[in-house]
């Protein structure tokens, strides 16, 4: 295994080798560096070219400036590691260091919510194949990896960032918005639960009735001023977690899983006006702190139940316990929604269509997240329905392919019950795949999302790569190229280790 | 790329996996076993035995001819497809290799019109008019209609030339380095990842910029340079698979040279993999094309595509949002019709996939289904 990845390693920094030396040179050849001083009208500027000449080394051939560029690299041994200066004279190892803090920022929200949706409804799919919710899925998926992404980020800025800043203004749905919006979710849940026509039905009336009042409660309560969940229904959707996480991982019949998961929602409803001091106090540190004190009491409560499978109660109560904190954070950043809507340079219209923070706001842990989610929200929704129809297509393949496999009919034939089949034995097979299709993304995104970022003029590695593209500026463009290049060895090696270890058949050789 | 992930899968070449699955009760005998998944490998088993019945005799091309044209969203596609190239190439024209074809509509892509019923569209629905300029105009008065169907002309034009570039240099690239093997299997899939470790966007910016200046076609051309990795991989895969097979080793004795077994022998196996791909690359190529002409880095104007209209005009949308409409739709159209005819394609291709049910053998399912849910099930102990 060692010795593979070794190998691996070292053919793959060979290829890099060569291919960053193709690429410098063609970039450089791409234009000229001093194009916007020879068309610029000051004075000295003769003086600003020569300047210019000197420290780039433009008076060096393309094709040995590369190895003063590889020079200031290897110098890393001596404690020198440089990656040459951008054509403004500013390292380009500092702009690469907040371009990629931006660019993690964004994508990394994006693809964690297009897996965990993605997959879910790839299985899904695959679970209740040649049914419509499958054939509309299939067609919305076809439809989301056909949409070019800047049309789709041109339309998200346009119809749902300034339409919703406008329904802000007076949050009232209208009687037939809830209507339409009820016939559609129960028609969806109708779709995805299927069965019976008497099943259908009933079905379709519940959803539909329970978005109808939902949303009537809503827009009654003018909600979308002042949002917020309080206590009650915090309480109310822990159960419900409690119930759901319990239902899928040991089965509701364990009694001991369930009072678990119940028991840990009671803690956090005690919990929940203390917590609140705590949160005045918020930042990083505490939040990790406490997001691992919720999954310490969860495992804790759960082994204290005891019997034969408490690791597995232990498991439900430690996700219900993070499900929950999570719930509580989203409740208090709601409490500053208000303070926040209404600051000055917010103004009432806060989803924001560029950039990647307000200029100007100043305010606490709650109120810098608030601000976040606001100028993100659009960006990651644009890149999420993208690579979430991908995904979707992936985990649906996946999981019909398990299911046919032999060792899932025996399981059936065994009398387990579907779910055990399904979470256990297929789900669990059917991401490996998966991992390592993930993993492979991971690497490619930190490359950056031009499109998007240049749409919503979010400065990360894909606006950074533009700019410095069309000023020739060569070491800018390496610098990219460098950290893209090392993310797609080092992640490819990641998936190969990934999938080695998931899949014993997997061999990996020298 | 991951030397284990490349292992010669053949499954185009397989027996179909339940034509042969011989060992299955017939369906009487099911019932004690209750199980749904029995029962509907079963209605399958029967099903595959009346699809045999009805290719007997007919080639392989001949079977997969009849499967992709019965996919019904292939086929809905194709015809939406070649609509939409005939509306764009008939209305502006041909203006090219000499050819210069006039169009049946009235304007052009670059003129510059009087400003008629405020730069709007004038196409109505009902009843049925044109206008002047049914998809309007922008703020200087050029048509709008006419752009979009040159926008159409250039993309369709640099999707084939990057499929066709792409496909024949993946292809060979693969077939060499699967058939030869060693050295030259190791240098050729070595070249593959370089170009594959940068991502694709950023290589084409770069080389994008050097095709500024000669014309749309030079950047098919190179774009088609980029393009051709995840063919050859895949067609390596199957040529190592193929290589392996008697046929070669006939071909071998017979004295055929290593040209020969490889491009009449081994490639032609290999068609269907080749072809499914060329069409998702296609469709992939539409969007990259559409992205990089956006970001200023593909078609220069005065010359247009889809995606350089949308980034001409991309400030404009609250005035003229219009400008955006028609060129996303078309190239939502063309990209979602590429890719379900891939999709087709690829099932008539795969005889692993099984085929949706006809409404006779889904009834038959149903029933079959049912059983387990009246009588119970009885464990034959």
């Amino acid at each position: 295994m060692v010795a593979f990845l070794t190998r691996r390693l070292l053919a793959s920094l060979l290829v890099l080798l060569i291919a960053s030396y193709i690429v410098y040179v063609l970039t450089c050849f791409s234009g000229n560096p001093l194009q916007d001083l020879l068309q610029s009208n000051a004075r000295n500027k003769d003086q600003l070219i020569a300047q210019r000449v000197q420290y780039l080394h433009l008076d060096i051939s393309p094709f040995l400036r590369y190895f003063l560029w590889l020079g200031g690299i290897l110098s890393a041994f001596t404690g020198h590691f440089t990656l040459g200066d951008s054509i403004n004279g500013q390292p380009v190892t500092a702009q690469l260091g907040t371009a990629a803090m931006s660019t993690l920022h964004l994508v990394l929200t994006a693809t964690i919510v297009a897996i965990v949706f993605g997959v879910l409804i790839g299985i899904t799919t695959a679970l209740r194949q040649y049914s419509s919710y499958d054939y509309g899925a299939t067609l919305l998926s076809f439809l989301f990896f056909s949409l070019p992404s800047f049309w789709l980020a041109v339309m998200l800025k346009q119809y749902i960032a300034i339409g919703f800043n406008n329904f802000l203004a007076d949050p009232a749905i209208a009687t037939t918005t809830i209507v339409v919006l009820a016939v559609i979710s129960g028609l969806v849940w109708l779709a995805i639960i299927g069965g019976t026509l008497r099943r259908r039905l009933i079905v379709f009336v519940i959803s539909g009735a329970a978005t109808g009042a939902v949303l009537t409660a809503l827009s009654l309560t003018r909600w979308f001023t002042e949002p917020k969940l309080g206590i009650v229904v915090l309480t109310l959707m822990g159960v419900a977690t409690a119930f759901l996480v319990t239902a899928l991982s040991s089965g509701l019949e364990n009694r001991k899983a369930l009072y678990s998961a119940l028991v840990v929602v009671v803690i956090g409803a005690v919990l929940y006006y203390p917590l609140q001091y705590v949160f005045e106090y918020m930042n990083l540190w505490i939040m990790a702190v406490l997001g691992l004190a919720a999954v310490i009491v969860g495992i804790v409560v759960g082994l204290l139940f005891r019997g034969n499978d408490k690791w597995v109660s232990a498991r439900g109560a430690a996700i219900t316990a993070a499900a929950l904190g999570l719930l509580m954070m989203v409740d208090r950043y709601m409490q500053v929604w208000s303070a926040y809507m209404n600051a000055s340079s917010i103004s009432g219209r806060p989803i924001a269509t560029i950039g990647a923070s307000t200029p100007g706001l100043s305010g606490d842990f709650w109120v810098a997240g608030v601000d976040q989610f606001t100028h993100y929200l659009l960006p990651t929704i644009a890149l999420m329905l993208i690579s979430l129809a991908s995904y979707s297509r992936y985990a649906r393949a996946s999981m019909l392919d398990v299911m046919n496999q032999d060792y899932i009919r025996t399981a059936r034939s065994k009398g387990l019950t579907e779910r055990t089949v399904v979470m256990r034995h297929a789900f669990r097979n059917a991401l490996i795949p998966i991992v390592t299709i993930i993993t492979l993304d991971f690497g490619a995104l930190i490359g950056g999302a031009i499109v998007t970022e240049n749409v919503f003029s979010i400065q990360g590695m894909g606006n950074l790569f533009q700019q410095a593209i069309n000023q020739t500026d060569v070491n800018t463009v390496m610098g990219v190229f460098l950290v893209t290049g090392i993310a797609a060895i080092v992640f490819n090696v990641i998936a190969d280790v990934v999938y080695s270890s998931l899949d014993p058949r997997i061999r990996v050789s020298a | 790329m991951t030397d284990n992930s490349q292992d010669p899968s053949g499954l185009h070449h397989d027996e179909p996996r339940f034509r042969s699955d011989a060992i299955l009760p017939p369906a009487d005998t099911t019932e004690p076993l209750g199980l749904d998944t029995e029962s509907v490998l079963v209605a399958e088993h029967s099903e595959n035995a009346i699809e045999m019945k009805e290719v007997e005799g007919l080639s392989q091309g001949r079977i997969i001819f009849r499967r992709f044209i019965r996919h019904k969203g292939a086929m809905i596609s194709l015809v939406v497809l070649l609509f939409v190239v005939g509306l764009s190439f008939s209305a502006e024209g041909i203006n090219a290799l000499g050819l210069h074809i006039p169009g049946w509509w009235k304007f052009n892509y670059f003129q510059i019109n009087p400003i008629v019923n405020d730069t709007a569209p004038t196409l109505r629905l009902w009843p049925f008019s044109l206008g002047d300029h049914p998809f309007g105009q922008d703020e200087v008065g050029r048509d709008v209609f006419a752009e979009v169907m040159r926008g159409i002309q250039q993309s369709i034009m640099i999707i084939v030339v990057i499929g066709l570039v792409s496909t024949t240099i993946g292809a060979v690239i693969g077939a060499v380095a699967g058939y030869f093997g060693g050295r030259i299997d190791s240098l050729l899939m070595r070249t593959t990842d370089m170009f594959i470790i940068v991502p694709l966007i950023l290589l084409a910016a770069i080389v994008g910029h050097y095709a500024q200046g000669s014309g749309s076609f030079v950047l098919a051309l190179i774009l088609g340079l980029l393009l051709w990795t995840s063919l050859a991989r895949l067609v390596r895969g199957e040529v190592l698979a193929l290589r392996e097979r008697e046929f070669v080793e006939a071909a071998k004795v017979a004295g055929a040279s290593n040209t020969r077994i490889m491009f009449k022998h081994i490639l032609p196996n290999a068609a269907g993999v080749i072809i499914v791909s060329a069409t998702l690359t296609m469709s992939a190529a539409i969007l990259l094309e559409a992205a990089l002409s956006y970001l200023q880095l593909g078609v220069q104007p005065p010359d247009v595509s889809l995606g350089s209209l949308i980034g001409l005009y991309q400030n404009s949308f609250e005035t003229r949002p219009w400008l955006f409409w028609w060129t996303g739709i078309f190239i939502v159209i063309i990209a979602l019709t590429i890719n379900f005819i891939g999709d087709g394609l690829r099932d008539a291709f795969d005889p692993r996939q099984r085929r949706i049910l006809n409404r006779k053998a889904k009834a038959a399912q149903t029933a079959a289904r049912e059983k387990p849910a009246t009588a119970q099930p009885q464990p034959t102990a």
